[in-house]
């Protein structure tokens, strides 16, 4: 099975991090291997900061463009990573090894499998 | 009820868990499991008045159930073909030529528990989905014992099931890992099951006996398949507390606390075999909480009388207990202990730091009333007493607050006059 871990946290968080900055950096990185090394990683990548986000919605046929992300809230995503797990068990191990559930959130879900 | 029907029925009660769980581990879904055995149940009553009733009905249902669930797994065409295939491999492996009597039911039951109380589900829907598969209970009774409809029940119960199939909830016992970590949601959920039981939250009886069996019968289950001292705990708490249950109301259905019991209506040959599982258990050295719980409730059991009770001894597990629980509940409990072991003034100092915390919780201020009382400070007790009163929602438990402030007020005016 496919699990998407979508990485939430709230601006100025990642302070809380043991090491600060540089080791949240290593970290990520040693994860990435780790997970590759396992077979686990499918894909994964970190997104620009919110201030950079732009919401689009058609509406009777008018397409309105917002600045700024689709929910304002303290805490926002901020990256995601696509893991092949045999289960949510196996979703949920890797997805506390994210460094970011240190200080933020992260929310694991199942790609959605359509029936041919 | 024909005797058909009440052959079937304990048949289903005694059993419908272990199928349940030997079926789902073949389809790995719930529905289909439950569609199963409810079309073997059908079968039962259409074949067993002719044929008459098995020798062994659980292995029949089991049987019936999966040549059922064979059947429409073969025309079910949305099905994937490797998938159907293993499914069919494993539900025909077994041994059919074996004779009724000696078939034996695989007891898959503790994987069942540990995918019934997986932490990604909310604790209602573990407690919910345990009761129906593994307790065999019917949504209507879940839905009376939790004191909730029963299309509200059902909901919680589908949706969980949903959630375990969607979401890919593993139908497995944990791996080494993480097995200490998940047993403890299991111990979790049973307990809140017995718990709920005796609550009886705005409700108007003080126990529901069979929630509180089906708990035992849950610990007991799990005890037995996965033994581990806090689960042997576990279940020597709930005996223990159990085993009193006759002496907690009396023949009006009033609440008797545990100082004016009658305690030759406990079941005391329950507390002399819990006690001695309890030993057991502490040889083994891996204290835990529910350990010591079940050593307090042990404690109370083996006091000849409330004069007896041994507090220095509560007083000191309380304040084990409190290493591993720091709640406010647990050292209210362990202020209460200190209190009746004389110290009442240090009792209250420490019940005063704990009054933010608590100050919706009922027990509170009825423990406050007592040191107020053993003080003999009726005006201040008589004051939590009405606190008390107006945070209860059990009507049972409102009687006995109100009996109780009626007897201080009435004392009181007596020393005034």
């Amino acid at each position: 099975m496919q699990f998407m871990a979508l990485i939430y946290n709230a601006e100025g968080s990642e302070s809380s991090y043991e090491g600060g900055m540089g080791k949240i950096m290593a970290d990520y990185w040693k994860f990435g291997e780790e997970a590759k090394a396992a077979g686990v990683m499918v894909t994964g990548d970190a997104l620009e900061a919110v201030s950079t986000a732009t919401s689009i919605r058609e509406r009777n046929g008018k397409v309105e463009l917002t600045d700024g992300p689709f929910a304002e809230t303290k805490e926002q995503l901020g990256g995601y990573y696509l893991l092949e797990c045999k289960d949510l068990d196996q979703a949920i191990e890797w997805a506390q090894k994210i460094p970011t559930a240190k200080y933020g959130t992260i929310e694991v879900r199942p790609v959605m499998v359509f029936d041919q | 009820m024909s005797e058909i029907e009440h052959h079937l029925t304990r048949a289903l009660r005694k059993s419908s868990g272990r199928i349940l769980a030997s079926l789902i581990k073949s389809f790995g879904d719930f529905d289909k499991a439950e569609d199963a055995l409810q079309d073997a149940a059908a079968e039962a009553l259409r074949v067993w008045p002719t044929n008459g009733i098995p020798h062994n009905p659980a292995a029949w249902l089991h049987t019936a159930a999966k040549r059922r669930a064979i059947d429409k797994i073969r025309k079910d065409t949305r099905h994937h073909a490797k998938e159907t295939q293993q499914i069919l491999i494993d539900l025909e492996a077994t041994k059919e030529d074996m004779s009724e009597t000696d078939y034996d039911i695989p007891d898959e039951r503790l994987r069942l528990m540990f995918t019934c109380c997986h932490p990604a589900l909310s604790n209602e829907a573990q407690l919910a989905l345990t009761l129906r598969t593994l307790g065999g209970l019917t949504v209507r009774e879940i839905a009376r014992a939790f004191l909730s409809s029963e299309t509200a029940m059902l909901q919680r119960i589908t949706r969980a099931k949903k959630k375990i199939r969607d979401a890919g909830i593993p139908y497995e016992v944990p791996g080494i890992e993480q097995l200490a970590g998940r047993r403890v949601a299991v111990q979790k959920t049973i307990y809140l099951i017995f718990n709920e039981s005796y609550s009886a939250f705005e409700g108007q009886t003080l126990t529901r006996d069979d929630l509180a069996k089906e708990a035992i019968r849950l610990a007991a289950l799990l005890f037995r398949l996965d033994p581990c001292p806090e689960t042997g705990g576990l279940l020597c708490l709930m005996q223990f507390t159990h085993a009193r249950r006759a002496a907690r109301t009396d023949n009006d259905g009033q609440m008797v606390s545990l100082e004016h019991q009658d305690r030759s209506l406990w079941d005391h040959k329950t507390i002399k075999q819990t006690n001695a599982l309890l030993v057991e258990q502490f040889k083994l050295g891996q204290f835990g909480p529910y350990q010591i719980q079940a050593a307090i409730s042990g404690m109370h059991c083996q006091a000849q009388s409330w004069g007896a009770t041994d507090w220095q001894q509560i007083a000191a597990l309380y304040q084990a207990l409190t290493a591993f629980d720091p709640s406010p509940v647990v050292q209210l409990n362990a202020a209460m202990a200190q209190a009746n072991m004389g110290e009442v003034q240090p009792a209250l100092a420490s019940l005063q730091t704990l009054e933010d915390e608590l100050c919706c919780y009922q027990p509170f201020f009825a423990a406050r009333a007592e040191l107020h009382l053993m003080r003999g400070d009726k005006t201040s007790a008589l004051f939590d007493l009405d606190r008390a009163i107006d945070l209860t929602k059990n009507l049972i438990e409102r009687r006995f607050l109100l009996d109780k402030r009626e007897n201080v007020a009435i004392c009181k005016s007596d020393t005034e006059n």
